[in-house]
């Protein structure tokens, strides 16, 4: 039976890791290849690296880390931040990414979804998007959820997964930072009206919020930061758990 | 625990000494396969030169990407009959697999007929079979008369349920040169062996510390 996948996602500024707590704050936290590689090691399914650095230099320094997580990680890994156009999709690819993320620039564009599936297949587009519970419902953001549009989360991601997404990775960001649990009714609407899969992101305190992301929000895969990084939660732990909760994933 | 430290060495040093190629032609993520041998200590050369393809101790056929393209351009090259001609092990990954059987429904590829099957496309039943079949999934053994005990072959002291990385939208169904299946929507073939033809539909180069026990394997030989 295919697993339900566990993902640690490793923030990068400058050749070193970072994460945010709603975005804001930053702790530091590591090298991100060696992150990656004990991730790896404890059973980490995949594992997500986000480039938050803006300048043109750590640009360079993020192209050279992911060769290196290339040369020595043995399971596929995603990345992100900084992606606007096929050229940028390319340079990765070729540095060895499996897969590329991409956010605002798919809002701004989403002729790109259909261009990166076309050039390079639809497993290797992942469509992050960052979305708040709001009056009008759940409302995508921009740059990192600081920009509000006008689009709606699941109108978004229905038209993302129509283009040709092969993932949709969605945070919460009522919920990001929280810590208390995923926004598990709209994961579960998502998975119920796109055909590929989803990645929850966003709350994990706990064991049981894994849980309720697969069982509750029928989430394919779920990614988190902070809980592994500061060793709240160890994976092996955690996989155990899930194991015994019957939730099925790769021991 | 010397002895074992220089059996280690020697074994090491063996490797290195292996001479391993890599087929070169226009299918993606060649490099991953690439890097997976370099960490067992492997350099392998990438090439589409028959002479060392056929002068290889092993042969890798990995990459991703759309069959009747990878076919065009092996044809092109001349390399359909290198490949199907080639005496030394050769392991097929992915697209490699699906590229050894008779015929693709991906573009309706006439493809290299070393397995004796076509390969379809996935048909979801319901609205959970998502296409491509993307993640970890386990392998189950077929255990035949006819074939070798796995102790000789791909999956040396492995166990049932082993988890591996795939990711595909076609597939090989069952047939007779399956040596291990996996689940999603059917049964389909996993792994397929036939004399010295190996293939994996999933990513060993992916798949962690038991993808790289399949590679050590095979390279073992």
């Amino acid at each position: 039976m295919l697993a339900k996948r566990i993902i640690p996602c490793l923030d990068v500024k400058d050749g070193q890791t970072v994460k945010g707590t709603n975005f804001v704050n930053l702790r530091q936290a590591g090298d991100p290849v060696e992150l990656g590689h004990a991730y790896s090691e404890q059973g980490a399914d995949e594992l997500v690296f986000l480039d938050i650095t803006a300048s043109h230099e750590g640009r360079k320094t993020f192209t050279d880390m992911v060769q290196r997580v290339a040369a020595e990680i043995s399971i596929p890994f995603t990345v992100g931040g900084g992606i606007s156009e096929l050229r940028d999709v390319e340079r990765m690819l070729s540095a060895g990414a499996d897969k590329v993320s991409i956010n605002s620039a798919a809002i701004r564009n989403p002729h790109l979804v259909d261009e990166i599936a076309y050039n390079f297949g639809s497993q290797v587009c992942v469509v992050a998007i960052d979305a708040r519970l709001d009056e009008n419902g759940w409302t995508c953001y921009l740059n990192g959820g600081r920009i509000p549009t006008e689009r709606n989360l699941f109108d978004w991601a229905r038209e993302a997964n129509q283009r040709g997404a092969g993932e949709i990775l969605f945070t919460s960001m009522n919920h990001d930072g929280v810590k208390a649990g995923f926004a598990n009714e709209a994961l579960a609407r998502l998975a119920k009206e796109l055909s590929i899969p989803v990645i929850a992101s966003g709350g994990a305190g706990c064991m049981e919020h894994f849980r309720d992301a697969f069982a509750i929000g029928h989430a394919d895969a779920a990614l988190a930061a902070s809980v592994f990084h500061f060793g709240e939660i160890g994976i092996p732990e955690l996989k155990e758990y899930l194991r015994a909760e019957k939730i099925n994933v790769r021991l | 625990m010397f002895i074992l430290s220089l059996i280690r060495t020697f074994a090491h040093s063996k490797r290195k000494k292996m001479n391993v190629a890599v087929v070169k032609y226009n299918a993606g993520n060649i490099y991953s396969v690439i890097h997976a041998l370099q960490r067992l200590g492997v350099n392998p050369i990438l090439t589409d030169n028959p002479e060392e393809l056929q002068r290889a101790d092993k042969v890798l056929f990995p990459g991703q990407g759309e069959a009747s393209n990878a076919m065009r351009y092996l044809r092109e090259h001349g390399l359909n009959k290198v490949i199907t001609d080639l005496k030394n092990p050769i392991l097929g990954i992915c697209i490699g697999q699906q590229l050894m059987c008779k015929h693709s429904e991906e573009g309706d590829t006439e493809c290299l007929g070393i397995f004796d099957a076509d390969v379809l496309r996935f048909q979801p039943q319901k609205h959970e079979d998502k296409v491509p079949h993307m993640g970890w999934n386990q392998l189950h053994f077929v255990q035949r008369k006819e074939l070798k005990p796995l102790d000789n072959g791909l999956f040396k002291s492995f166990t049932e349920g082993e988890f591996v990385y795939f990711v595909h939208s076609f597939y090989v169904p069952v047939c007779a040169h399956t040596i291990a299946t996996t689940d999603y929507i059917q049964p389909f073939s996993a792994a397929l062996h036939k004399d010295n033809f190996y293939a994996t539909q999933f990513h060993p180069e992916k798949s962690g510390s038991v993808g790289e026990r399949i590679i050590k394997n095979f390279l073992e030989l």
